[in-house]
């Protein structure tokens, strides 16, 4: 089927492009339809949060008057929704969370500054686990998304809402981030693309603070050869956050047509134990089956560790968060309680009433691993455990190029389902955390259906090899159509 | 579990912290924090629990806590503790102004303000 053939919610970025450019559509009208399709779909789906409608028509306008003009920038008139994590000069961010349903940002993030400056257009703010505590987008305080292959099922999270729009064919693109998995899982769980950087490849200014030492902001798709697209205008240093680095940022598209032949990709065995369902551990061997068959080498590698990183990330990450929250008082922006008795009280009240469950557990959890006589059992105890995961990582590269697996140990799951165990939902992220406490780049892409429902296929390569990742992305979705697969009611 | 821990950490608690370190033990009751010690906790965090949230939070709170605590039984003598991903260092910046003033703009999402001013319960008497 030609582009030609394709509803315009159906294209993707790359597509969109090629279509303003021929001038098929204008950026107006592209906006105006997948408006359109955001009302149509919110009420199933609650994906978004807010709906920037006017102030996307006037950059639609703006982008029709640069393309006329013969200037605008790579991403110009290109529609995309961001993650309600991104600070947006004067509108509501949120973060999911009733302590924040009042705040309106004063700036930018950084990533939606450079998003824009290259021309692409925010249609909204999507919805999301609050403050990205969840795997499932039920934690939000504006209610849970719903999955598009089947709406009794989680979309998975904490970047659910961007996942589900992308999946839905109601946006193409959507930013996300990912302290443990929040990206690539729920990417997973609705047969989407989403990549999650090296950290510091992508600024953090102006990013809801969760886990400063593993959050990364990245891309949801429906193509790799999208996901570069963003990922070459979003990366880069900035002097505003002290941990993004000064390191060359490559044309990440012009590296797609980079051949697998001779990828050295590293299989973990621990990762295809009896924890993984069996059918998705069926087409995630396929997956490495056709990449073998393309002139890979799969070999088997060890990451000894690996088994503790849940666990040592449920040290780690409410430690920072609850150092991280700290700022949600009640006192300079968000939430305030009524009628405080004194400063505890305000504190205290603006802060349990403001706070959903999840981050209530998750700030307490920090409190009592870093309050005094804990310290060293188990936060420094697991930012040892982190040492020894990295260098298993560290140890396996010197042998693959990539480590490939399982994105997440089942397909979606049902809304309800996980949410009265915290320790069953946080073992969806079982997978993905190792990369984000070795701070290491991973992609997962869509590698098959089981029972009707997307697989993901997890890869995980070195620090800064986003490059690598990306051209052994496209790579598999040139042998294979799982990503251009979509969710029946949303055709 | 938690004496045990504590000797092998070589930590001393000081007495007022005595209090959070007696965790229960037994096999029919898995919940390994007390009431009082989440409630501890709680209000160290600066986090106000209602009654009809307690016993959910002690549950889940001591789920998580025993979880974690399998990091125990890892060997890590010799090993550093790891503080950043990529092993950086801080940047650091000439101490210059780089902001401009934004105050009314930026305290147009305070709940209270008067003269430039955040506005809190009084805390002096």
């Amino acid at each position: 089927m030609g582009e030609g053939d394709q509803a315009i919610h159906q294209r993707t970025l790359a597509g969109l492009a090629k279509g303003l450019a021929a001038g098929e559509f204008s950026s107006r009208e592209l906006t105006e339809a997948l408006l359109e399709r955001i009302a149509k779909h919110q009420a199933t789906l609650n994906a978004f949060i807010t709906v920037t409608a006017d102030q996307a028509l006037d950059q639609a306008d703006r982008a029709d008057q640069a393309r006329a003009s013969g200037n605008g920038g790579p991403l110009n008139g290109l529609p995309i929704v961001h993650k309600d994590l991104f600070c947006t000069r004067g509108v509501l961010t949120t973060c999911g969370s009733r302590i924040l349903d009042n705040f309106v940002s004063p700036y930018d993030a950084a990533v939606v500054e450079r998003l824009a400056a290259a021309g692409a257009i925010m249609l909204g703010k999507t919805n999301m686990d609050e403050f990205a505590m969840g795997s499932s987008n039920e934690t939000s305080f504006f209610g849970p998304v719903a999955n598009p292959w089947d709406t009794k099922l989680s979309p998975g999270g904490s970047s659910g809402g961007s996942a589900a729009a992308v999946a839905a064919r109601i946006v193409p693109a959507a930013t996300g981030t990912d302290t443990g998995g929040s990206i690539r899982q729920p990417a997973a769980l609705t047969g989407t693309t989403g990549i999650k950087p090296t950290y510091g490849r992508v600024s953090r200014f102006g990013m809801v603070a969760f886990a400063s030492s593993l959050d990364q902001a990245g891309v949801i798709t429906r193509s790799a050869e999208d996901a570069a697209m963003l990922l070459g205008v979003m990366a880069g240093h900035d002097v505003r956050d002290s941990t993004s680095v000064d390191h060359p940022v490559p044309d990440y598209v012009a590296g797609l047509g980079k051949s697998v032949k001779g990828l050295r990709i590293g299989i973990v065995r621990q990762h295809f134990d009896e924890g993984l369902d069996s059918q998705c551990a069926a087409s995630v061997k396929d997956a490495l089956k056709s990449l073998e068959d393309a002139g890979a080498e799969l070999v088997d590698v060890d990451l000894p560790n690996i088994g503790l990183s849940v666990p040592t990330y449920y040290v780690v990450a409410p430690a920072e968060c609850s150092s991280n929250l700290s700022r949600f008082d009640g006192v300079r922006f968000g939430h305030r309680a009524e009628k405080p008795e004194d400063l505890l009280d305000l504190y205290s009240r603006s802060r349990g009433e403001g706070f959903g469950a999840e981050v209530k557990r998750r700030v307490m959890t920090g409190t009592y691993v870093l309050s005094a006589g804990y310290y060293d059992a188990y936060y420094l105890k697991a930012q040892k455990v982190r040492q020894l995961i990295s260098q298993d990582f560290r140890n396996a590269f010197e042998n693959v190029d990539v480590i490939a697996g399982p994105t997440a140990p089942t397909t979606a799951f049902a809304i309800g389902e996980k949410t009265d165990d915290p320790i069953t939902m946080y073992l969806n992220d079982i997978y993905t955390i190792g990369a984000n406490l070795a701070g290491l780049p991973g992609i997962s892409v869509p590698c098959g259906l089981a029972d009707g429902l997307p697989v993901g296929l997890q890869m995980v390569g070195p620090h800064f090899a986003e490059e690598a990742l990306l051209a052994c992305a496209y790579q598999y979705q040139q042998l294979t159509d799982w990503h251009q697969r979509a969710p029946g009611g949303f055709l | 579990m938690d004496t045990t821990l504590h000797k092998a950490a070589g930590i001393i608690l000081p007495p007022d912290l005595l209090h959070l370190s007696h965790r229960q033990e037994s096999p029919e009751n898995p919940v390994s924090l007390t009431k009082e010690q989440v409630q501890h906790i709680a209000t160290l965090a600066r986090l106000q629990l209602e009654d009809r949230e307690s016993d959910d939070v002690v549950e889940k709170l001591s789920r998580i806590v025993d979880f974690v605590d399998q990091l125990q039984a890892a060997p890590t003598d010799d090993v550093l503790p790891m503080a950043h991903p990529l092993n950086m260092s801080q940047r650091l910046r000439a101490d210059e102004v780089s902001e401009t003033d934004q105050r009314d703009f930026v305290q147009q999402n305070a709940p209270s303000t008067e003269g430039g001013y955040y506005l809190v319960p009084k805390v002096i008497e």
